[in-house]
């Protein structure tokens, strides 16, 4: 599997993605700068989580129009796959390659702490490793990840099995209680129409290995994996 | 030319700083508030000086970047 990760100034989670990524696949991803116009030949291009530009104007806005997104756009029009973590997540809603927008937690905190998600659509090249309906530990840090969207987009992601994973307790449930940061239909992780971008606000990269606490996110990059090599 | 954009949430979409500042102010005793929205803005110096072209810069500026029109409306003044 060949994947890319784009680093913008103030991305600070690019380490542990590109370790992880390393890790599962076997290979070395290739980093690339957010200046750069070109992305390499790859067959995943990744948007790491962190603060890209200090979360100025909106979070992820100003990395969004950077230069290298418009190749990024131009590989995940091509079906090229994508996956964009935390900033990640907002940096591919703010280009506009995924629907909605992340909006300030619902408690106003910087949340960061583990919880769990369940796995609502398991026939995607990010999911394809769990169970449907598994329910997963994982990592979140963030103070802007409540998902938002127009009521009809929701009925369609939600139509369109769309929404991927969603935020639930330790038994699957999924109830207020358990919507860390207040996302409409508790939502965690979406994807595009097309199927091959993927954003989610969790951090999987982060539980890859039992060194780390566990490893139910190693997960999302065994169904990359699965995915290419297919 | 200087003009000045002010960018607010749509209606209906939740704003947790909004409900914050609205509880705030009802703790500090001041009754009667309702609703309370936060925005933001944004003063913009333009070397265009033809009024009808640097509304159409900026509109397309907000478009672009100073705005998400996903959740946000805007509007311009130039000033």
């Amino acid at each position: 599997m060949k994947a890319a990760v784009v680093v913008f100034p103030g991305i600070n989670r690019e380490r542990d993605m590109m370790r992880a990524l390393h890790v599962v696949s076997g290979t070395a991803p290739i980093p690339v700068w957010h200046a750069d116009k070109e992305l390499p030949d790859v067959d995943l291009i990744v948007i790491p989580g962190g603060f890209s530009y200090g979360d100025y104007l909106r979070c992820g806005a100003i990395a969004a129009r950077s230069p290298i997104m418009g190749d990024v756009v131009a590989k995940a029009n091509e079906g090229r796959l994508v996956l964009g973590i935390c900033n990640g997540f907002q940096i591919l809603t703010e280009s506009g390659l995924l629907p909605g927008a992340l909006m300030r937690n619902r408690n106003l905190n910087f949340i960061c702490r583990d919880v769990h998600l369940r796995v609502e659509n398991n026939r995607t090249p990010f999911s394809s490793a769990y169970a449907k309906g598994q329910v997963i530990r994982c990592p979140v840090a963030h103070h802007d990840g409540n998902y938002f969207a127009d009521a009809e987009t929701i009925a369609r992601l939600e139509g369109e099995g769309r929404v991927v994973y969603r935020y639930c307790d330790e038994t699957g449930a999924v109830t207020e209680a358990a919507n860390v940061n207040g996302s409409i239909n508790s939502i965690a992780g979406i994807l595009n129409e097309r199927g091959n971008v993927l954003g989610m606000m969790p951090h999987p990269e982060n539980l890859i290995e039992q060194l780390q606490g566990g490893d139910d996110g190693r997960g999302v990059f065994e169904s990359l994996v699965g995915a290419l090599a297919a | 030319m200087k003009a000045r954009v002010t960018i607010t949430l749509k209606n209906g979409v939740l704003d947790p700083q909004g409900k914050a500042i609205e509880g705030a102010l009802g703790a500090l005793g001041f009754s009667g508030v309702g609703e309370v929205r936060q925005g933001k803005i944004i003063d913009l110096e333009l070397a265009e000086s033809d009024r009808d072209a640097a509304m159409k810069t900026i509109d397309e500026m907000c478009r672009k970047l100073l705005a998400n029109t996903v959740i946000e409306n805007y509007s311009i003044d130039i000033v």
